[in-house]
């Protein structure tokens, strides 16, 4: 049997990209030392916004743009809950992931309640035919400009070396004259915003339409991948395409004959048991950033 | 010349409290201002207004003539003044260059080549060697206070506060810091140095300023002065207020003494264990031997630590470390702190179990026994975490009970009046400034400390560990908890005291060994060693030569 390998790597990557935008965004987020349980929400509001403007306008582009803004309020509202008041970042992040699907949810409802099916204007793929180059243009965004600008970035600016302070040691950043609640208010809304691009990718990219549930524990498995990738730029990729990888070949073993006896709800578990089975491995005896999950007050 | 800095009329309340009460000071370039008083005085208060941590409630303070408005630190930065305080303000995951550059260097590109090389030039100036590459968690605790400093000197400060700088020190790292702050007044700049060592503050001074209950109570010149009349000044002698505020009433001399000093008048280390301490070996051994009496020394060993050792990644973290502590005994464990002291306390609690070895007390063998058990086998604690060994939201009764419920217990329930009673004569015993009711949280950490002492010592412990008992305590308390462990020792106990502080070893043991790199290094006679000598041991270049082989 030939096994159709250009097709599972093409795939790898497609599946791959809203996982590398949503999982840096979580980077940026934790390397602050704020963990955001609101990816899932933020990832789907992208992903609906994103829909709704390109729907409405009938260009993807706006539907990006107006998918980064909500992005932007996400993040704001998690400043407000974690970084002003203070608040438990568990409760809030999930409280917040709660809030945006259900706005979300209820939004589609009293806009689509016919049911029909509604297309997006949504993005072609570049490259087509040239194999596992034909990718969407948010794809290539992610891998060629995204990561190694993010990874020089926290190297090589006051920014990079101001998130990781703040996220390790706020005295100490703090007594460095950088401002701690500013800084990770910029992470929140900069990283919730990739977050939701990622999201948007579901509709703009890979589907053309919104269904409900679209995100479907994406954001969670970026929470693992950045424990995974230790709060480190490429590794956390590699995690995105080790996913991605075992979710292609999954897909690609339930249409192949050879493994029609398989139940498919097995298959569909696969990447998932890969990831735990990753962060079982390679998860353990991380060392967080210092000031994760605490919130700074001056003493 | 004109002042450097000035503050004018710096006044800081919290709650009713005054921390500071129209505070006038000022600092003159190329000298060294000690600022001095007992914990609680108002330095802190007063460093971190002056370096924008903090905004006082009125006052000014001026920068070469001119008013200065402080938001922040990156305000006092831009003034030039930089501080050092005692907790590091150092990121432990960056390098010694990616600390220095984050203040000031804004949000674009950062630029390491032309970082690293202030970072040597800087270091030269202080004339020390620092390696910029290094990941500041793996550097010594001396290391990276020079980074610290190095770091005040990157941003171009004219005025550097040093925050008890030495307390953290090995005496030759003192050295190398004086000679550090020799350079840097020489080359004009003005230093605050703030510390509780008098007799380093003789040594680097130029000018002694004085606070007390938040006013400046003495502003003079350092020549010619004695460690004596500062603490006399500090404590300010008939002075009710500073006395009931000290947490108990003790008379001047022994405050003297308490702080590092043989009160002039002398006598008072020969009492029932009064004197606290001396600067030299010499006085230290008389205040010990005090409390010897020749012929009561009982020579059976009431802890018996036998060739413990605990493995760790690569090399044991306690490597076959074997000590004796015999009744009516105090023995003092000293060393920088990361060479295996708070392993030992861990195993010697029982909250770590060790990989080989036994520990006895009083004969009996407590190796494989749990918390509990140890405790009734007749082993006190008191851990250097205070605040882990109370339950914060728990009252300062339930706390006082905690170790010993079955005590007070009628059935499975526990009997509320023998506890009020026990609790009750408790807290008269050892002077417990709080109501029963209160929750422990709000305690001071003194009065948290005795409620530690009382719980420990009123189970009358064959053998008491002590881990940095005077950690943070003020004059007075710390007089207190000296008077507690000798106490114990008189009823014929054996007393393991380990802290940092060597002039507290030396006043308060008998013997003191030296832990370097999870062994003990050295053993020596409190009366027959000196600051020096234990120094020179905890740098593990004498005996641990021997150890090794």
């Amino acid at each position: 049997m030939d096994f159709p390998l250009l097709a599972v790597l093409a795939a790898t990557l497609t599946i791959a990209t809203p996982l590398v935008w949503a999982a840096l965004g979580a980077l940026i987020n934790e390397r602050a030392g704020i963990l955001n349980l609101g990816i899932e929400g933020t990832m789907y509001a992208g992903a609906f916004v994103g829909f709704l403007t390109a729907v409405t306008t009938g260009n993807p582009y706006l539907g990006l743009g107006t998918a980064v803004v909500a992005g932007l309020a996400a993040g704001a509202l998690m400043g407000l809950l974690t970084v002003t008041l203070g608040v438990n970042q568990h409760v809030a992040g999930i409280g917040t992931t709660l809030l945006l699907v259900a706005a979300c949810d209820f939004t589609n409802r009293l806009l689509f309640a016919t049911g029909t099916q509604q297309a997006a204007a949504s993005f072609e793929r570049w490259f087509p035919g040239l194999g596992v180059l034909a990718q969407y243009p948010m794809t290539f965004v992610a891998f060629l400009v995204l990561a190694p600008l993010l990874w020089w970035v926290l190297r090589s600016t006051g920014f990079g070396l101001r998130l990781h302070a703040v996220g390790e040691n706020p005295e100490a950043a703090d007594a460095a004259g950088i401002p701690v609640a500013r800084t990770r208010y910029a992470a929140l809304m900069l990283g919730s915003a990739l977050m939701a691009v990622g999201g948007s990718f579901l509709t703009l990219s890979l589907l053309g339409t919104f269904t409900l549930d679209i995100v479907s524990g994406r954001g969670w498995i970026c929470i693992a991948l950045v424990i995974f990738g230790r709060w480190k730029v490429w590794p956390v990729v590699a995690g995105a395409l080790l996913f991605g990888f075992t979710d292609a070949l999954q897909l690609q073993l339930a249409i192949t004959p050879l493994f029609s006896g398989v139940p498919n709800e097995l298959l569909i578990a696969f990447p998932y048991l890969v990831v735990i089975a990753a962060l079982a491995v390679w998860g353990r005896r991380v060392r967080y950033p210092g000031a994760y999950l605490t919130p700074y007050r001056r003493a | 010349m004109g002042p450097l800095a000035e503050l004018r009329g710096i006044t800081k309340t919290f709650g009713a409290v005054v921390a500071n009460d129209s505070i006038d000071l000022r600092v003159l370039p190329g000298e060294v201002l000690a600022l001095l008083g007992e914990n609680g005085a108002g330095k802190s208060t007063l460093t971190r207004i002056l370096y924008g941590l903090s905004q006082a409630d009125s006052g000014s303070i001026l920068v070469d003539g001119s008013e200065i408005r402080m938001h922040g630190p990156a305000d006092a930065m831009a003034a030039g003044i930089g501080m050092v305080t005692q907790e590091f303000s150092l990121v432990d995951t960056m390098t010694v260059t990616e600390n220095l550059m984050l203040a000031g260097s804004g949000l674009g590109r950062v630029n390491r080549s032309a970082a690293k090389a202030k970072v040597l030039e800087a270091a030269a100036r202080i004339g020390v060697a620092i390696e910029p590459d290094a990941v500041v968690g793996t550097l010594s605790v001396g290391e990276r206070q020079r980074v610290e400093i190095v770091k005040a000197l990157f941003h171009d400060c004219r005025l550097l506060i040093l925050d008890e700088p030495t307390a953290v020190l090995v005496p030759q790292d003192v050295a190398v810091l004086f000679e550090s702050i020799r350079r840097l007044t020489a080359d004009g700049m003005g230093v605050i140095f703030i510390s509780h060592k008098l007799h380093e503050v003789v040594e680097i001074a130029d000018r002694v300023s004085i606070l007390r209950r938040g006013r400046i109570v003495a502003d003079v010149p350092a020549e010619g002065l004695v460690p004596a009349q500062i603490a006399a000044m500090m404590v300010g002698s008939a002075d009710p207020v500073a006395e009931a505020a000290s947490g108990d009433v003790v008379e001047a001399e022994a405050l003297a003494t308490a702080v590092g000093l043989e009160a002039p008048g002398a006598g008072v280390a020969a009492g029932a264990g009064v004197g606290a301490g001396a600067v030299a070996g010499a006085g230290a051994g008389a205040a010990a031997g005090a409390g010897l009496p020749a012929g009561e020394l009982s020579r059976s060993g009431v802890l018996d630590i036998d060739r413990i050792t605990l493995a760790g990644t690569g090399k044991p973290l306690l490597d076959e470390v074997s000590l004796t502590v015999r009744a009516g005994e105090i023995v003092g464990v000293a060393g920088v702190s990361g060479n295996g002291q708070t392993e030992l306390v861990s195993v010697l609690c029982g909250m770590t179990p060790a990989s080989s070895g036994a520990v006895r007390v009083d004969g009996a063998d407590i190796t494989r026994l749990d918390v509990t058990e140890r405790l009734r086998a007749g082993l006190g604690r008191l851990t250097e975490d205070r605040r882990g060994s109370v339950v914060l939201n728990l009252s300062v009764e339930q706390n006082l009970v905690l170790e010993d419920l079955d005590r007070f217990r009628t059935g499975p329930f526990t009997n509320r009046r023998r506890i009020k009673e026990h609790v009750a004569g408790l807290m008269e015993r050892f002077d417990i400034r709080a109501k029963p009711g209160d929750p422990i949280r709000s305690l001071s950490g003194g009065n948290m400390q005795k409620v530690l002492l009382a719980r420990a010592i009123s189970r009358e412990p064959k053998a008491l560990v002590a881990s940095q008992p005077t950690r943070g305590l003020d004059v007075g308390a710390c007089e207190y908890v000296y008077s507690q462990l000798r106490a114990l020792r008189e009823r014929g106990a054996g007393v393991l005291v380990i802290s940092e502080d060597l002039d507290e070893l030396l006043g308060l043991c008998d013997r003191i060994v030296v832990m370097v790199s999870g062994r003990i290094a050295g053993d020596v006679r409190a009366a027959e060693t000196s600051r020096e000598e234990l120094g020179l041991l905890m740098t593990g270049m004498t005996a641990g030569a021997g150890a090794h082989s």
